[in-house]
């Protein structure tokens, strides 16, 4: 059973001529099967874990380690660990001029499943979870994320989390600038991947919104770079009920 | 609308929209235009037309040390039934009509060349097959001159390959009846030691049709100046250009259009990526719209990728307005490093660095490739920029 194990993970980054520390010693066990939320008001950190793991450049790992069934995540390069099996759904999706979404998905696919999948059964498997995610087949033939609203690129991030099936997915802020039926097509599709049983889910949320639809096992509560609080789902309905303050105030966070 | 987005160091993009009553274009320039020669002064490099370029690789075009020597190019016309194909002497009446040098090496190779190569489609004459010139370089140094002639309504493309080594200085003229469509694409593929400079000068007719597709991806040094101006109201000008700037190379393109005549219009979109240390660009986009020249509708945009470090561009848009009473005039501008967000994001998804690179770059000139319209050519410039990728992953 794959298995993502952070131990006491500490990340930099270089911002106005400083390094500045933001992650500060993050643990967190994340198993196949398992859907973890990770709540946390603005600013604490939660993308930069999200980047971290997934190996950003920008991000600068200073102590701790990052397994994946017992392999080194940190040691491999950002590909190297989307083909382990790491996945993330980016918060802020990035546009790419002049490649259009269908031969990305296709590169894509190839390089995680080692080898080109074939044509007649990929159009169909495309074509298919595209109508799941309600999205116009016109989609395909536009350049990735290039003008397309939130929604639009939300969907097309867990297009990919359906066609690229991750053992371990981190979906930063899925959720955020989506409106209730957006919110719901989404959720659905991070639910299909989940009903395999074969992905370890680590949701990132400020809100608890998202919750309503994808049910997690377990809720950590970040703040200040570091998980403050661990429980269960019925964590999340204390935070929906007090809010961060008791987090923030204690100075846990900046 | 210039703008420099993460701009490499020392790269500049400069540009300028002057609304002036008289232009600067032909003022900036260190002699007036002529096909003498003798008419120009020894460029020393500080001139506006010079400044950029290295004169030292020249191989001694600019100072007349250069003579026609070896065998300096082969050079091979197929052309399909309907079309002449003739070689002429300096005296034939149809050279010269398309416009005068306008620098000493365009005026050198103008004053030196021996016989010229004149390609005449007859009026309505449509052709289904491309006209292609072959100009092989064999060693030597040598100066040419070329006229593709369309009369009215007739219909061409027009592929114009060079490649091997040679010091070659040669213009060529287009001249564009009424009503005829022309599409021309130079395709510099030299050899690493070729020096190429040349001048290319349209004429275009009532209603004609003229693009342009300069791709240069060869050469230590390229500099070209593709110019257009028109005979008669009506005529459509597209200048596309593509080009793939390697370590040590100098690639010059210095485009004018003319907008002398009312109603005419002009679209021009050069793209380049670079690579490698002293990898050098330098494009110049003047467009001049003349005071008679109502009407007019204009458009010009120069984009640069740079891969790595230690690459250097000069884009220069430059927009003059002789009257208010036009259609539209813009440009833009800008030069970027490759984009480390872009390369993560495809990484993220399992894609392998030099896969992702090449996907990006493919990206940045497709859009600019699929405008062509000559699909045989289209494939045959994806196939070379992955090659130019694939190389510089090697
Ligand atoms: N690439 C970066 N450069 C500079 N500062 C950053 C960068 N990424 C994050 N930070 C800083 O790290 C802190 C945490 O940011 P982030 O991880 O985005 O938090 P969250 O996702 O929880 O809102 C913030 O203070 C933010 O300004
Ligand atoms: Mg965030």
């Amino acid at each position: 059973m794959a298995t993502l194990e952070i131990r006491d993970l500490h990340v930099t980054v270089e911002a106005d001529n400083a390094t500045k520390e933001i992650l500060k010693g993050v643990d967190l066990t994340v198993k196949q099967g398992e859907t973890h939320a990770i709540m946390g008001p603005n600013g604490s950190g939660k993308s930069t874990l999200a980047y971290s793991l997934a190996g950003h450049p920008k991000y600068t790992i200073t102590g701790g380690t990052v397994t994946l069934d017992g392999e080194d995540v940190i040691e491999m390069s950002v590909d190297e660990r989307a083909r382990a099996g790491l996945f993330l759904a980016m918060q802020y999706p990035v546009e790419v001029p002049g490649v259009s979404v269908s031969n990305f998905l296709r590169t894509s696919a190839t390089a995680i499943r080692g080898e080109a999948p074939k044509l007649r059964t990929w159009v169909k498997e495309v074509k298919e979870a595209m109508e799941r995610l309600n999205m116009d087949p016109a989609f395909a033939e536009r350049n990735v994320n290039e003008g397309f609203s939130g929604g639009e690129k939300k969907r097309h991030e867990i297009l990919q989390l359906e066609l690229l099936k991750p053992k371990i997915a981190i979906l930063d802020e899925t959720d955020s600038g989506l409106d209730v039926d957006a919110l719901r097509v989404v959720s659905e599709g991070v639910n299909r991947v989940r009903e395999s049983g074969e992905v370890g889910t680590l949701l990132i949320t400020h809100y608890t919104r998202i919750l309503r639809y994808i049910k997690p096992d377990h809720v950590h509560v970040f703040a200040g770079g570091r998980i403050v609080e661990s429980g269960g789902p019925e964590l999340a309905d204390k935070l929906e009920n007090e809010g961060y303050e008791a987090y923030t105030k204690g100075g846990a966070s900046e | 609308m210039a703008d420099a987005q993460n701009a490499p160091v020392g790269s500049t993009t400069a540009g300028s929209i002057a609304v002036a009553a008289e232009s600067t274009v032909a003022t900036r320039m260190s002699a007036p235009p002529s096909f003498d020669v003798a008419d120009f002064p020894v460029p020393h490099g500080r001139e506006e037309e010079w400044r950029f370029t290295p004169l030292a690789r020249l191989r001694g075009l600019h100072d007349g040390t250069a003579t026609a020597a070896g065998d300096g190019v082969k050079v091979t016309v197929d052309a399909p039934e309907g079309v002449t194909v003739e070689s002429v002497g300096r005296e034939d009446a149809r050279l010269g009509r398309a416009g005068k040098p306008v620098d000493r090496v365009a005026a050198q190779a103008y004053s030196a060349f021996e016989q010229a190569t004149v390609v005449t489609v007859p009026k309505e004459t449509v052709l289904t097959e491309p006209v292609r010139v072959q100009v092989a370089g064999q060693g030597g140094t040598c100066f040419a001159h070329t006229v593709v002639e369309l009369g009215a309504f007739a219909e061409a493309v027009v592929v114009m390959d060079h490649s091997g080594d040679a010091v070659y200085a040669g213009n060529v003229e287009y001249v564009l009846g009424d009503g005829a469509k022309l599409t021309v694409v130079s395709v510099q593929d030299w050899d690493e030691k070729a020096v190429h400079a040349g001048q290319h000068n349209a004429l275009v007719g009532r209603d004609a049709t003229f693009k342009s597709v300069v791709v240069t991806f060869g050469g230590d040094v390229v500099r070209l100046h593709p110019r257009v101006e028109y005979a008669a109201p009506g005529g459509e000008a597209e200048l596309f250009g593509l080009y793939f700037t390697d370590q040590g190379q100098h690639q010059e393109h210095r485009l004018f259009v003319d907008h002398n005549i009312p109603h005419c219009k002009s679209n021009v979109v050069y793209k380049g990526a670079l690579q490698g240390e002293q990898a050098h660009a330098v494009w110049i986009g003047d467009v001049l719209i003349e005071a008679a020249a109502e009407g007019t509708d204009t458009y010009e945009m120069n984009r640069n990728l740079v891969l790595t470090d230690g690459a250097r561009v000069d884009s220069v848009p430059n927009l003059e307005i002789e009257t208010g009473e036009i259609v539209g005039a813009g440009h833009a501008s800008a030069t970027g490093r490759f984009d480390d967000e872009q390369l993560f994001y495809l990484m993220a998804r399992g894609i392998p660095e030099y896969e992702a690179r090449r996907l990006v770059v493919r990206g940045f000139f497709a859009e600019l490739v699929q405008q062509i319209g000559v699909a045989d050519i289209e494939e045959r410039l994806l196939a070379k920029i992955d090659e130019e990728l694939e190389a510089a992953v090697a």
